[in-house]
């Protein structure tokens, strides 16, 4: 077996490839966290990153403008949320199973979509993205900082995100105290959508292009990053740092000589210690899954 | 004249399929008053309330507040119109703190929406010094014991400025010093002009405190008093319709085998803190082993150790000479009936036949024996007198005291030499709980062993045969019912006094 070259894993690019792999699961992850504080799983995440990562570079190449795209994407995901609201909180039906129908779904739909607008199921015409990716200080990298913080925040410190945690710790106290519990958790669902929207745009900037199916499981391992950070934004975003680091590591040794089998392993391994060894108990929303029922 | 805060008048509340839980309802309440109402369990009392607070909708009737009709669409225009209320079972939001619980709902906020945190606690620190309510804002709701719970809900109301407060049996889960120090409140309260409705099943309590009280019994109004003018047998008479008879006398058994050996037992609490410290007793057949104790004193991790429920440390638990296991069957009446005696979502037979599901009378291998289950389950409605009498009523559904008669039907019956109860009469009317009495009295005529777990001091004196104080842990004093008295207990209760115990 060959020395670690130690250097290496500290060196910029290294740090900037974690950062990169980091943020389409910080973004659906923190999202998860509005969602579920509120007191609805939201499973839909993995198609909302593949449908906005999609409408992310239709946009883009219709308009040309990368803001534009941006737009669209986080469009799409606020309407798949929207979508997964109506069933899981106006008729209360199973939010997995609503899950799981949207993911299939918005994998049918973008691909669908794809050969029409592009004439080949697999994968969109190159989109311009964003060049500035590759600088450490990039805007897209900020603004995910800032919605990181903005997002502790509003959980932790505002009136919105008191009442978001009542509804889904509590929600017959909170209805006794006349807070809306169906339109707060609408709220929460709506901003997971948005956010997982977002996280489709890099997505989709970072590749030049979309392809089928790009989601590639980064919404499931989302939710795992945020059970595995306790429904807590800036732990979410501590387990999603953990994922990018171990997935950047695998990436980089793949030709150092270890047998590639046990450093793609790494990155499982070790959500599976994270999960066993380090992380206490951690206590979902005691109300998270299941729906309200307004009292006659 | 006009100087009532609520008038109530000719309110109907039909459930289901012209089930009347409220009929034909006037209820009168003067400003400034602390007025009781009382009745049986299942009588109405909460259903009114709850109209009252906007919950639900009267099917017929009207309301009026300070002389002006008004129509409540939910408890927020109920909060708004000055009304607050605080339910039978409370309504906390357990991993919020005690500020962010007060002011949820109402929460004076700035940019943002990102809330004033200094203004609203010092709000509350006014209120709570004015009233004279003494809590920690930042301390975790879900590990405060249910008196200081119940301060919060109190606080809570006070904090939306409610003129009006109305309290569902606040008493029925604290200790006697609990209900002393609320009773305090609820004079400064009422000396600060605030109107207060009082739900209580405690004659005594409700005789002490009240300016006035009605009595519901079966959805109708049967009585409107001036307290100073009734008393406990009228009362009693009005809340049941017929005189109550005292308990049987309860005269020795003549058993003597040892069900239940406790030998320097220690168990660990969910902090993994020590609970229990060495503690040993024994319980005899046909005798009542009462335990008293300021709840928090590890009477609860005692009886979870004795019911199976949790891990004993050290030492060993003896039933019938042989070491106590997961699987022997034992009757036990839980202190918290939502979270370990019953499923809201089932329906009455089903709840009977919870924990005793492999009972042959019930079921075969391979399938449940439904027509014997419900058979049953309609002879335990007729000999508890449960209602409504209908085995397919979902739990959820019954009242409080006719859930709890539910489950010491279940228990009460199950072929078993020990019987663990937890505050069984706990929220129970005085027919019920002189019901519960008399069962638990007679099992131990028939030579059970019960542990009886309660609060109440004058229910302990008059069903145990002996009784044991628990503080901090460990068993401070054994008394002979018969040889002790309230304040001897209480004294042992608070650890200002402790004898040995062991042996
Ligand atoms: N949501 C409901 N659906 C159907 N029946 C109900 C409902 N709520 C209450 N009831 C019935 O209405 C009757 C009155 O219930 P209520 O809770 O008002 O009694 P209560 O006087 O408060 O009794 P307790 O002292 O046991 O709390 C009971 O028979 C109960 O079973
Ligand atoms: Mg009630």
């Amino acid at each position: 077996m060959q020395e670690l070259p130690m250097d290496e894993i500290l060196d910029i690019a290294f740090l900037l490839q974690t950062l990169r792999i980091t943020i389409p699961y910080l973004l659906p992850s923190v999202g998860a966290v509005f969602s579920e504080k509120g007191g609805v799983i939201n499973i839909a995440l993995e198609g909302i990153l593949l449908a906005g990562a999609f409408c992310t570079a239709v946009g883009t190449f219709y308009t040309g403008n990368v803001l534009l795209g941006i737009v669209c994407g986080v469009s799409a995901g606020v309407l798949i949320a929207y979508i997964h609201s109506i069933i899981t909180i106006t008729f209360k039906a199973n939010q997995i199973v609503s899950g799981i129908a949207l993911n299939i779904f918005a994998l049918g739909i973008t691909k669908f979509f794809c050969k029409i607008l592009f004439n080949s199921s697999s994968n969109s015409a190159r989109i311009e993205g964003l060049e500035t990716l590759n600088l450490p200080f990039n805007p897209f990298l900020l603004l995910c900082i800032i919605i990181l913080a903005i997002s502790y925040i509003t959980i932790y410190r505002t009136k919105f995100g008191l009442r978001l945690r009542a509804a889904g710790e509590n929600p017959e106290a909170a209805d006794s105290l006349g807070i809306n519990v169906n339109r707060i958790r609408y709220a929460g669902v709506l901003i997971s959508g948005a956010l997982a929207g977002l996280g489709g745009a890099w997505l989709a900037f970072e590749q030049h292009s979309f392809t089928d199916g790009m989601s590639a499981g980064r919404g499931y391992i989302a939710l795992a990053a945020m059970i595995i950070g306790k429904w807590n934004p800036l732990g979410a975003a501590a387990a999603c740092l953990l994922f990018g680091f171990a997935e950047s590591f695998t990436l980089q040794f793949q030709n150092s000589g270890i047998p590639t089998q046990f450093i793609q392993m790494l990155p499982y391994v070790l959500t599976i210690i994270v999960l066993a060894g380090f992380i206490g108990k951690a206590n979902p929303p005691a109300a998270d899954g299941i729906p309200f029922e307004k009292k006659d | 004249m006009d100087n009532y805060a609520v008038e109530m008048t000719g309110i109907t509340k039909i459930f289901g399929e012209g089930f009347k839980a409220n009929d034909n309802v006037n209820l009168r309440v003067k400003r400034g008053d602390i007025h009781a109402l009382v009745g049986e369990n299942g009588a109405g009392k909460s259903t009114l309330m709850n109209i009252l607070y906007g919950m639900y909708r009267p099917d017929s009737g009207y309301i009026k507040i300070n002389s002006a009709e008004k129509t409540f669409h939910s408890p927020s225009e109920a909060i708004s119109g000055g009304i607050g209320m605080v339910h039978q079972h409370f309504m906390l939001v357990e991993t919020l703190s005690v500020l962010e619980n007060i002011i949820l709902g109402d929460e004076p906020a700035g940019f943002a929406g990102i809330i004033d945190y200094n203004t609203c606690r010092k709000r509350i620190k006014e209120l709570a010094f004015v009233f004279r309510i003494d809590i920690d804002l930042d301390a975790k709701v879900g590990s405060l014991p249910v008196g200081i719970q119940q301060k919060i809900e109190i606080l809570k109301i006070l904090y939306r400025n409610a003129e009006i407060l109305i309290l569902d049996e606040p008493t029925a889960v604290l200790t006697p010093r609990e209900t002393e120090g609320l009773f305090k409140t609820l004079k400064e309260l009422r000396s600060e002009g605030k109107t207060i409705i009082l739900i209580s099943h405690k004659m005594s309590e409700v005789l002490s405190i009240s300016d006035r009280i009605t009595v519901l019994r079966r959805g109708k109004v049967t009585g409107d008093l001036h307290t100073a003018d009734t008393g406990k047998s009228e009362l009693g008479r009005l809340i049941v319709g017929e005189e109550i008879a005292d308990l049987s006398v309860k005269v020795k058994t003549p058993f003597e085998d040892t069900i239940l050996e406790v030998k320097n037992v220690s168990i660990k609490n969910d902090r993994k803190f020590l609970a229990i410290e060495d503690i040993s007793f024994l319980v005899q057949s046909g005798e009542i082993l009462g335990i008293a104790g300021v709840e928090g004193n590890g009477q609860t991790e005692l009886i979870e150790a004795l019911s199976g429920i949790r891990e004993i440390d050290s030492g060993t638990v003896l039933l019938n000479g042989k070491r106590l296991q997961q699987n022997d069957v034992i009757a036990h009446i839980p202190a918290d009936r939502h979270k370990h005696g019953i499923v809201k979502e089932y329906p009455l037979y089903m709840n009977i036949l919870l924990g005793r599901e492999s009972e042959s009378g019930f079921s075969t291998p391979y399938h449940l024996k439904q027509k014997e289950l419900i058979n049953y389950t309609d002879n335990l409605i007729k000999e508890f007198d449960i209602r409504p009498a209908d085995h397919g009523q979902l739990m959820g559904g019954l009242s409080g005291g006719n859930q709890q008669k539910a489950v010491a039907a279940r228990e009460l019956t199950k072929d078993t030499d020990l019987i663990i109860a937890s505050h069984p009469t706990r929220g129970l009317d005085i027919k019920a709980a002189k019901f519960v009495h008399e069962a638990l009295l007679s099992e131990r005529r028939k030579g059970k062993a019960v542990v009886l777990v309660s609060t109440d001091l004058s229910e302990l004196l008059m069903l145990s045969d002996r009784i044991a104080v628990m503080y901090n842990g460990t068993i401070t004093g054994m008394f002979k019912a018969v040889q002790t008295d309230e304040n001897e207990i209480g004294m042992y209760m608070t650890g200002m006094m402790a004898k040995d115990s062991k042996k």
